[in-house]
């Protein structure tokens, strides 16, 4: 533990405060080393609840890949609920970890992993309970180096004045090439102090870092151009693509949490990419091109992961895990693997076709047949033309008959309100979907006992996809569209007890979608909104639509901006848009042409089956699409023990 | 299922703060990683056959938890627990197991022993406050659920309540004045258990409590609300409290071990029928 310890000052707080083992520690797999004989120390930090990122894939990799490094000592921290930060602040406990309690402003490097945009007030909370100045411009060599990561680090501009830096991509690599630099810049005495090491970060042109850029404004508000502000910086700045993913085994030691989390499963991503090409999905836009791990590699993982964590349930995770190469393979030789083991495997199945049916059946030979979910997005099959979500009518009502006629009772299908071109009927499309889908369900079991479930949030245009150009539709809009589809769900009775219906709000999607095509001029609104209270706002209860607005209007508007501006407003081909100089490998000529085929309803098919449609991403990274199949079989593995 | 296990389960250090919930999780694991030949519940989603007998607060420590583990194979017990004990974080430790003998594990099991540190808490002071609660016939607290606040009486249950002197020659582990001789497993626990923490030199009070397990439960939360009730004692920082002992209670006071019904009948580790 070392001097640096502050748990015997947190655990008098803890009595105090709601589910006191998230602060605590002790997971199984969790590493605590020596400070001093470190060279360098990382704190990571996924900015929600302990719960929610305990189990994200992306700490763990990165928490064990710099702690396999002898001179490396990483530890994490999670955002502290408000009942503890209260206690905090009353008792100037700073913000610690969880692995040896040290104060997160003793680290070299503090990187923060940004799933999603409503995590930035967090940020800010953890930078204050740690006592590192909020402007990453008042920092001095004393505090750690505030990195972002993770999907939203694609447009960090919005917290470019409270992060020194951002790495867009894959980061296994990433954070060890950063390691090399901090640790030749500390055993070289500091040359050039903080600014020397974000100088040394920059010329990797794999390192964003904010304060080398200098963003100026047209009149009208709209951004002129973004600049380097000194000559070494690169113009733009590249993310990073790990390839061959079998050799980054990762997670190999699974952390195992005593507290409870949303995930109490051991992960493996079986790709990493998607090429699928839905035009709403930032994901598969921004990881592209499709790795594969390979059938052997996946087994070896499932196996040592068991072992290591004692978890029982497996997920095969990616983008759309249906389409590995050799999927089909996997789960059969998985299922034959673990029968009557106890373990159970799950695919997350979006994907509508039947082909998944089957291997959730094959994943669920024991009998557990719950429910599957399909993603079908868009109620028409105009609108879906339009998001390039390629499933006909008939596809989705076959799928989901098999589905039931195979021993599923519920099917949950996801859908998006306020896609770019949608009318009313759009959405109305998805009840009379609905509908068929339990009355051909009821034919094909002669059973009245299959149920539907609707799922269905608003649309977010995001940086680096081909709608990142359009216009968001505004709260009002999809709530009404929301309530027409609940009365159009509901206008056949006996169908309707048969469907359940899931919406989110749109406001909260109004503030995302600030977040998340924001500019520099955003960080004033997260602050304001900080310092009123803002916290978790990813979580209903803690979210304020009111107080967001407020917040917007006073810090926006004297600047001749404003919510609706960066939210509402449809983008021109020639606007400099926030993220421009922050290269994701897609040409943005190509994401217009996808985005003028949107409108015009055509669809993109997939690089791995037709040719190359020229996205960019290949070539401007030097990388290329890797998948199977490998024509390996799953097994032999070691027989498990029974 | 071919043979019951009995263990006996301590939660120390900073994993007092697992909840029942939690533990539960972790010795489904750890039995999984440890390969123990658990036997599963028969049915449409099978689960480990582990069974509990009540459980400390979260936030309490304990050195006397108890669980019932289902195998389906037999096994030396000692090999169980060490196998269990060893995949366990530190601070979840399996002390004790044995072959479960005839008879349930809940109904050997009616009061349990506290012992309550309060540091900054004057021994005196304690000690008047102790006084009046012993006192009095009925104290009745409040304590919030789910449903709301609701009313108990902390007085009843409560078997002995003395304010434990330390005593030089003890220095690991105070006697409480008449001596409790429990069990010899659980005397010898006692003296693991650390001094008083994070108040240095200052007071720190030592509370040692007997309480009968009844419904409301009456555990040292509701004892201490009782004392703030019956002479407004305030402990200035969290008590850090412990469970000592949990067993039937003979005419003399003194607590049955648990599990030594079991540990007589079993001849050898012979499965049990």
């Amino acid at each position: 533990m070392g001097a640096l310890s502050v748990f015997d000052q947190l655990e008098p707080l803890l009595p105090k405060v709601a589910k006191p083992i998230q602060y605590v520690g002790g997971e199984l797999n969790a590493v605590v080393k020596d400070w001093d004989s470190a060279a360098v120390r990382w704190c990571l930090m996924y900015p929600d609840a302990y719960e929610v990122g305990l189990p994200n894939q992306g700490v763990q990799i990165l928490y064990e890949v710099l702690n396999e490094r002898d001179d490396v000592l990483a530890e994490r921290t999670y955002a502290v609920w408000p009942d503890l930060e209260a206690q905090m602040r009353q008792h100037g406990v700073p913000q610690f970890t969880v692995d040896a309690h040290r104060p997160v402003a003793a680290f070299d490097l503090f990187g923060v992993s940004f799933a999603t945009e409503l995590c930035y007030t967090n940020l800010l909370t953890a930078l204050d309970l740690a006592m590192i100045p909020l402007h990453a411009t008042d920092r001095d060599d004393s505090h750690p180096v505030v990195i972002a990561g993770g999907h939203a680090a694609f447009n960090p501009e919005p917290i470019a004045d409270f992060v020194d830096a951002a790495v867009l991509g894959d980061g296994e690599e990433a954070v060890l090439e950063i390691t090399d630099i901090v640790r030749d810049w500390k055993a070289a005495g500091r040359p050039g102090g903080r600014e020397g090491l974000l100088l040394r970060l920059a010329r990797t042109e794999a390192v964003y870092v904010p304060r080398f850029y200098d963003v100026d404004y047209l009149p009208d508000g709209r951004i002129q151009r973004v600049v380097p502000n000194r000559p070494e910086v690169p113009f733009r700045v590249h993310k990073r693509t790990t390839m061959d993913l079998d050799q980054w085994p990762y997670p190999k030691q699974p952390l195992v949490p005593l507290a409870e989390t949303v995930h109490e499963r051991y992960a493996v991503e079986i790709f990493r990419g998607c090429t699928r090409g839905c035009r709403f999905c930032q994901a598969g836009m921004i990881t592209r091109p499709v790795r594969e791990r390979s059938i052997t590699a996946i087994g070896e993982m499932v196996q040592n992961g068991i072992e290591q964590s004692g978890f029982n349930e497996v997920g095969l995770l990616s983008l759309s895990s249906a389409d590995h190469s050799e999927i089909a393979d996997v789960c059969s030789g998985l299922a034959d693997h673990y029968q009557g083991e106890n373990v159970s495997l799950s695919l997350p199945s979006t994907r509508v076709d039947a082909f998944n049916v089957t291997l959730a059946n094959e994943l669920s030979r024991n009998g557990r047949r719950s429910g599957l979910t399909f993603a079908p997005e868009g109620g028409s099959e105009r609108i879906r033309r339009v998001i390039n979500k390629m499933v006909s009518e008939d596809d989705l009502i076959r799928t989901v008959v098999t589905a039931y006629s195979n021993g599923w009772r519920q099917v949950k299908l996801y859908f998006m309100c306020g896609l770019p071109t949608e009318t009313d009927e759009d959405v109305l499309q998805i009840a009379r979907l609905a509908h068929e889908v339990i009355k051909a369900g009821r034919e094909a079991t002669g059973s009245k006992d299959i149920r539907c479930t609707v799922s269905i949030g608003g649309f977010i245009p995001k940086p680096h996809t081909p709608f990142q150009w359009a216009a968001q539709a505004d709260p009002q809009t999809v709530d009404r569209r929301l309530k027409l589809l609940k009365q159009e769900i509901n206008s056949n009775r006996s169908l309707g007890r048969a469907i359940g219906y899931r919406y989110h709000d749109g406001e909260p999607s109004l503030i995302e979608g600030l977040l998340s095509r924001g500019d520099r001029r955003v960080g004033a609104v997260i602050r304001r909104v900080w310092e009123q209270g803002g916290r978790f706002d990813g979580w209903s209860e803690h979210f304020s639509y009111q107080r967001w607005v407020a917040a917007a209007a006073e810090a926006l508007e004297p600047m001749g901006v404003s919510l609706e501006w960066y939210t509402l407003r449809e983008r021109d081909q020639h606007e400099v848009l926030p993220w421009d100089h922050l290269d994701s490998g897609l040409d943005k000529e190509w994401l217009w042409v996808d985005w003028q085929a949107a409108l015009a309803q055509v669809e993109q098919d997939d690089c791995r089956w037709t040719p190359c449609f020229d996205c960019g991403v290949c070539p401007a990274m030097d990388t290329q699409i890797q998948v199977g199949p490998t024509g390996r079989k799953l097994l032999p593995l070691t027989p498990v023990s029974r | 299922m071919v043979q019951r296990i009995r263990i006996r389960y301590a939660k120390r250090g900073r994993l007092r703060f697992t909840s029942h919930r939690d533990f539960a999780r972790a010795l489904e694991r750890a039995v999984r990683r440890a390969g123990v030949p658990i036997a599963y519940s028969a049915g449409f989603s099978p689960h480990p056959k582990i069974s509990y007998v009540g459980a400390a607060p979260t936030g309490v420590a304990s050195e006397a938890e108890y669980a019932e583990i289902g195998l389906s194979r037999s096994g030396s017990p000692e090999d169980v627990r060490a196998a269990l004990d060893t995949v366990l974080p530190d601070g979840l430790d399996v002390v004790e197991a044995v072959v479960a003998g005839p008879g349930g594990l809940a109904e050997r099991i009616e009061v349990s022993r506290w012992r309550v540190e309060l540091p900054g808490v004057d021994p005196d002071r304690l000690q008047a406050a102790v006084a009046k609660f012993t006192a009095a016939e009925c104290v009745p607290v409040e304590r919030l659920t789910k449903q709301g606040r609701r009313s108990l009486d902390a007085r009843a249950a409560v078997v002995r309540c003395e304010v434990v002197r330390h005593d030089a020659a003890h220095p690991g582990g105070p006697v409480p004045a008449g001596g409790t001789a429990g069990p010899r497993e659980m005397s010898g626990s006692l003296s693991r258990i650390s001094p008083p923490s994070g108040l240095g030199g200052a007071s720190c009070a030592i509370l040692d409590l007997v309480v009968r397990h009844v419904t409301p439960s009456v555990r040292p939360d509701e004892v201490l609300a009782g004392l703030r009730v019956v002479a407004d004692l305030e402990p200035p920082v969290p008590v850090r409290a412990t469970r000592l002992a949990q067993g039937t209670l003979t005419e003399h006071g003194d607590i049955v071990d648990p599990l030594a019904a079991d540990r007589e009948g079993d001849l050898g580790g012979r499965p049990s029928t």
